[in-house]
């Protein structure tokens, strides 16, 4: 087979897997949207009608909408799964290239260990430092900051994988192959827990630390009035719980359906070659 | 397809680099491109221009896919 070949597949497969992905968040992420934006809508409120009462002018001017809610809700949505979907299947489709043929397994198992491998390091290990947030968590200040420990994650996380798979392959003649894979997913795990651990938590960022005192997480804390009475609640912890498991499940369907949906198609594609070339001996199911 | 069929024809059909490169090459380039767009632009940097069109209408699956927003 082609690289040729097994690029579109990854495209195919991707966009499928990101429409997959897209039902599930059009019924699992957006009532959890929704509510951290009414959260935060009635947060805004809340602060401005203490800055009023403390004498301040009101900053005013309300947020001009671009795209309408339900927009992006629905369609704005959808384009960004399937784009991601197709994103993820092109750079799944060049590693499964690389490998394919060079190792003992066959091509649907391969597509599946491939795609195993980008989810723990392209999201799970980076979610277990910094999880994907609604709306509302997280400050416009330190969307800078943010994006780049977001991305050292992501990258640690797949040079990790990459150092783990070459210590396996070192020790597998001595220790044998199951061995050699529990090294190597042990020194994985050590190298993301210390980077982890290195890595700030996004509440001790300076502008965080300064203004609530170092904290994990940027999560909203409640507002308070002089007297330290409560004038509007902190973030609502089942809200974000239930975010953060509806978009780890959706990458484990969008990394899933990609690996089988793919393994699948190279399968098919090699089975129909093998017809065409020699058609005896081979249909054994 | 039995499993050990399936392997030998995938080594059968292990493809040479030198000819796979320029797909492979182009693949990376527009996934990491898509992948910057849909998750990065328009919010902690961007090259697409300052307005957030496209940031606002990838928004909800930005904040979904685990990417850093507001
Ligand atoms: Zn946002």
């Amino acid at each position: 087979m082609e690289a040729r070949s097994f690029v579109l597949r990854g495209v195919v497969a991707g966009a499928v897997a990101g429409l997959v992905a897209w039902v599930f968040a059009l019924l699992f992420a957006e009532p959890q949207v929704e509510a951290a934006i009414a959260y935060e809508e009635g947060r805004g409120e809340a602060e401005e009608a203490l800055a009023t009462a403390a004498g301040a002018v009101p900053a005013g001017g309300a947020e001009e909408e671009v795209v309408s809610r339900g927009v992006q809700a629905t369609i704005g949505l959808g384009v960004g799964m399937v784009a991601i979907g197709i994103a993820l299947g092109l750079l799944f489709a060049v590693v499964y290239t690389l490998l394919h043929g060079r190792v003992a397994l066959r091509p649907r198992v391969l597509a599946l260990v491939v795609a195993g491998a980008g989810f723990l390091t392209i999201y799970a290990t980076p979610f277990v430092k910094y999880p994907a947030s609604p709306p509302a968590v997280g400050s416009d200040e330190t969307i800078g900051d943010r994006t780049a420990l977001y991305l050292v994650m992501v990258i640690g996380s797949l040079l990790f994988l990459v150092a783990a798979v070459a210590v396996a392959r070192l020790v597998r003649g001595r220790i044998g192959t199951w061995n050699a894979v529990l090294v190597g997913g042990v020194v994985y795990v050590a190298l993301s827990a210390v980077l982890t651990t290195v890595l700030p938590g996004l509440g001790e960022l300076t502008i965080n630390a300064v203004e609530n005192g170092p904290r994990v997480s940027e999560t909203p804390l409640p507002l308070r009035d002089a007297s330290g009475a409560i004038l509007y609640p902190g973030f609502d912890a089942d809200v974000l719980y239930h975010f953060r498991v509806a978009s780890f499940a959706a990458q484990a369907l969008l990394w899933g359906v990609l690996g089988l949906a793919f393994g699948a198609l190279v399968e098919r594609r090699l089975a129909k070659g093998e017809v065409g070339e020699r058609t005896p001996e081979t249909s054994a199911a | 397809m039995t499993t050990a069929g399936a392997v030998a024809r995938a080594k059968a059909t292990a493809v040479p680099a030198s000819e796979t490169l320029p797909w492979l090459i182009s693949a990376v380039l527009v996934g990491l491109a898509l992948y910057y767009v849909v998750g990065i632009d328009q919010g902690a940097v961007s090259v697409l221009g300052d307005t957030t069109v496209l940031h606002e209408l990838v928004h909800d699956a930005r904040h979904f896919l685990g990417f850093p927003c507001h």
